[in-house]
């Protein structure tokens, strides 16, 4: 798959990064984000009542509001404000809805010079290419590749190099555009109906000078860009440059007006104090549908018009930091919530050709500043692709995929969202099964026919699974301090017998009563495939098979973070509120769990003191994004070990991503900077340790030490055993 | 000084910006300490304070092209993030703050904001009578589009901020 290389990658990690940094510097950061959300959930439902209110405001301040139906509508009106007499010069500051009108093409059809001033956007200009990210969108190109198109475009008379010569360079020419301009576009990141104030969040001053500059503005917006009062504006005003490039604040947040107080100026007017010149300005808001109001109508898009389209999910996304946002992107959206805009402004088709780049790690869920489940969206566009998916493999399908899809999905997705089927037959067959699919027959036929990367090692199923080793086994504890069920996730059960037997062995050292019934899978692998019915019935069966433990004063302890992410956070939307409050309650990591136990008053005397040991952790994504993680280190330097974590956002791993041929490589490009890190000097001799399954599989790939759990240094190994 | 101007004094010097604390009679000297080259100004609106006699105070369109410095009264300043707020006015100072490579700003001690919160309650009380639109202006122009950050892109490359004590 097409991948952008290193400029990329180093931008959106460095944004990143300086995300964290600001956003711990913003006092009640929480709070801050709850008003935001709070916000948009009251402004989009009030929306007409808004848009009109917004119009009559606009009017009245001497303007006009313009509804476009569609982005034909809209640039049909902005072809009437411009003109058609004579030829016009048209200078715009950076906006994505102008983008996705594709505007400029329609004034240049009329024969106007349209202008981008932002210098990222100019340079696409110049280069005719797209942007690769709705906040920087020309991240893509490094300073070398700028130097080189300004020198083949316009073979400047001196050469240009640094970062401060293009810039200068830059700057003059677009000075130049910007005082023969007779129009000024810009865009809105909000708009207050109240006072009709726009507000534009920037770095550069082009923005300040295309309205400044020019005697008529037109300000293009998504109708979901209207919020009630100039005072709601704040906290978005903290949040959007902190959560998207990492600053504070941007250079300049223009609070305007319009039409602006400001005098229309002619640059050789020698005569004239500023004073006594006029400000006649026109006006146009264009506000534009293009699908909005139909998604504001669906229960499932809604959130995507919370946007504030401030790139942080773009920025924390693993994937998104090795491929960039032509690859991860549609139209004109890019990153984890493009899945969304593209869906609801060109249809599933364009989700489609990228929504697959989602792996639903969760990690921009938390990145969010109006907390938007953005790898909700992506599952629910995914499974509308799948419904509306043919595809015959009828001999296959009925056996091993006994899913409750209405639609076919495609045969890849099936296998790995019936995973469970599999994994049952796998365990059924061992070790037939394993010697079986390691054969280069096989290998190929799953190659070709499920996608599967021959690259990867496969699971080696055991004939006698955790929950036939420990279903009917009595409890070794006597007085338990607490007692719990020890959820046997699919893997735990089939492949890693080994870790849950340890995990049971350490809960009982440390006085729990532990029972390993018979339990369904999840659902996270149907769900990661956007197989939602199918999900939903794994969640109502765990639901139900849990149901009477939990009521018999039971915790459930998961091994696997992104089950627990399962019952925590996606059933939410999966079962009822009371089933979903059930379960998420009493649910814990078995680290997180451990610690409780520790803190509590447990006895640590029967875990094994790690006595300095050196290791690596690396912990999962979803862990992270449930504020689990710090758990494992705090027991794990309890228990005398000391622990170094690393901070890439994912393994790339990411359950089935990885094993799909078309994602191996951005899979192990991700996987590269989790290697870096547990190669380097300071790490290379520690042990590794890993929370999920999927990156213990990854580190096992990427690393010559095996990975383990982190459950698994707990267990006394010392003479007194 | 109190915790505002404090912590204004702070943030400013993190985002960059030069600074003069003086008292009204001290503003002439500041401001001349501050400029480069050619400078325009903006009328302040108080009448304790003066502009340097070299200073062009409400110039015309050319004068203002010819210019490298500007000045401009802020309406108030946000002590935490080191923000200025400019007024877009009909006598342009948009146009003087922005057109220019230094831009100094004028702002009044007491005119100083802890934080965002209290600087939309002053938006939300001013803005529709005082002025409709403002600019909330940190540290100085910038860009990253051409490879690793530049200060000056569209608008000034440095900024100084006077503030009037008192
Ligand atoms: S979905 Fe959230 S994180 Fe992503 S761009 Fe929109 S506001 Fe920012």
């Amino acid at each position: 798959m097409a991948t952008e290389g290193d400029a990329v990658r180093t931008n959106t990690q460095g944004f990143n990064q300086g995300r964290y940094e600001s956003v711990a510097d913003l006092d009640e950061y929480e709070t801050v984000k709850d008003e935001a959300r709070t916000i948009k959930e009251d402004a989009i439902d009030r929306l007409p009542e808004l848009i009109d209110q917004l119009r009559s405001t606009v009017e009245n301040n001497g303007g006009t509001l313009y509804l476009a139906d569609d982005a034909a509508d809209a640039n049909r009106y902005v072809r009437t404000v411009v003109g058609d007499g004579s030829e016009k010069t048209v200078v715009k500051s950076k906006s994505m809805t102008s983008e996705e009108l594709n505007v400029n093409e329609a004034l240049e059809a009329d024969g106007h010079d349209v202008i981008e001033t932002d210098l990222g956007e100019w340079v696409l200009q110049v280069a005719e290419e797209t942007p690769s990210h709705i906040v920087a969108p020309a991240i893509h190109k490094s300073r070398a590749a700028i130097a080189e198109l300004f020198e083949e475009v316009f073979s400047p008379t001196e050469p240009l190099e640094t970062a401060e010569e293009l810039t200068v360079f830059a700057r003059e020419k677009l000075g130049e555009w910007i005082q023969e301009a007779d129009v000024g576009m810009t865009g809105a990141n909000f708009i207050a109906a109240d006072t009709g104030t726009i507000a534009l969040v920037t770095s550069e001053g082009n923005a300040r000078k295309t309205v400044a500059g020019t005697d008529t503005h037109i300000a293009v917006a998504g109708v979901e860009k209207i919020v009630p009062t100039v005072e709601d504006l704040q906290p978005f005003v903290e949040l959007i440059g902190r959560s998207g490039t990492g600053q504070d604040i941007t250079s300049y947040v223009s609070l305007l007006t319009p039409p602006v107080e400001t005098p229309v100026i002619d640059d050789t007017d020698e005569e004239t104090p500023l004073s006594e010149i006029d400000d006649d300005r026109e006006f146009h808001v264009v506000l534009i549908d293009n699908g909005r109001m139909a998604m504001r109508e669906d229960d499932d898009l809604r959130e995507t018009l919370y946007c504030i389209r401030c790139s942080a999910c773009s920025n924390v996304c693993a994937n998104f930091q090795q491929v960039g946002g032509h690859a991860f992107g549609g139209e004109t959206y890019s990153g984890g919530i493009a899945t969304g805009w593209e869906a609801g402004i060109e249809g599933l088709d364009v989700a489609g050709e990228f929504n697959d780049l989602c792996t639903g790690c969760s990690r921009c869920v938390d990145a969010c500043p109006v907390n938007i489940d953005i790898p909700w969206i992506n599952t629910v566009v995914r499974d509308r692709i799948n419904q509306g998916h043919e595809e015959n493999f009828d001999f296959l399908v009925d056996g091993l995929t006994p899913d409750n899809e209405a639609g076919s999905p495609p045969l890849q997705k099936r296998f790995f969202g019936n995973f469970e089927t599999v994994a049952r037959l796998g365990s059924t067959l061992a070790p037939v099964s394993n010697w079986l699919a390691e054969t280069t027959v096989s290998r190929q036929l799953l190659h070709r026919l499920l996608g599967i990367d021959p690259r990867r090692d496969l699971p080696t199923f055991h004939r006698r699974t955790l929950i036939d080793r420990f279903q009917d086994r009595e409890t070794t504890v006597d007085t338990p301090r607490r007692r719990a069920v020890l959820y046997p996730d699919l893997y735990t059960n089939h492949v890693q017998i080994e870790r849950g037997a340890t995990a049971v062995r350490v809960l009982e050292a440390l006085g729990v009563d532990v029972a390993v019934p018979s339990v369904p899978s999840s659902g996270r692998a149907p769900l990661s495939q956007g197989m939602i019915t199918t999900a939903r019935s794994h969640a109502e069966r765990i639901s139900d098979t849990l149901a009477p433990y939990i009521a018999d004063g039971r915790d459930v302890v998961v091994i696997e973070p992104s089950d627990l992410a399962m019952f925590e956070r996606e059933y939410e939307r999966l079962l009822d509120p009371a089933a979903h409050e059930r379960l998420a309650t009493n649910s814990y990591e078995i680290m997180e769990y451990v610690f409780g136990l520790l803190e509590n008053g447990a006895d640590d005397a029967p875990l094994r003191d790690g006595d300095g040991t050196e290791v690596a952790y690396h912990s999962h994504c979803q862990q992270r994004t449930l504020d689990v993680e710090a758990h494992t280190v705090a027991v794990l330097e309890r228990c005398g070990f000391d622990v170094l974590t690393s901070d890439v956002e994912c393994c790339g791993m990411a359950g089935s991503f990885g094993y799909k041929s078309e994602y191996f490589d951005v899979s192990m490009a991700v996987g590269d900077e989790l290697r870096d890190q547990f190669t380097a000097p300071e790490t290379r001799e520690r042990t590794v340790v890993a929370s999920g399954t999927s990156c213990l599989e990854q580190l096992d790939s990427l690393l010559e030490r095996r990975p383990t759990h982190p459950i698994e240094l707990l267990v006394d190994r010392s003479p007194t055993e | 000084m109190s915790t505002e101007q404090q912590l204004f004094a702070e943030s400013l010097e993190s985002v960059g910006v030069e600074t003069r604390r003086v008292p009204p009679a001290g503003v002439t000297d500041a401001i001349a300490e501050l400029l480069v080259g050619d400078t325009v100004a903006v009328a302040l609106d108080r009448d304790d304070v003066s502009i340097p006699d070299a200073v062009t105070v409400d110039p015309t369109p050319a004068e203002l092209h010819a210019a490298q410095t500007g000045v401009t009264p802020a309406a108030f300043a946000i002590a935490d993030y080191g923000s200025i707020v400019l007024p877009s006015t009909a006598v342009g100072s948009e146009l003087v703050s922005l057109y220019v490579d230094h831009h100094i700003a004028i702002v009044d001690e007491q005119d100083i904001v802890a934080d965002m919160e209290h600087a939309f309650d002053r938006f939300d009380r001013e803005m529709p009578d005082a002025y409709g639109s403002a600019i909330v202006a940190t540290g100085p122009s910038a860009t990253a589009d051409m490879g690793s950050l530049v200060t000056g892109a569209h608008g000034p490359s440095t900024v100084g901020v006077v503030v009037v004590e008192g």
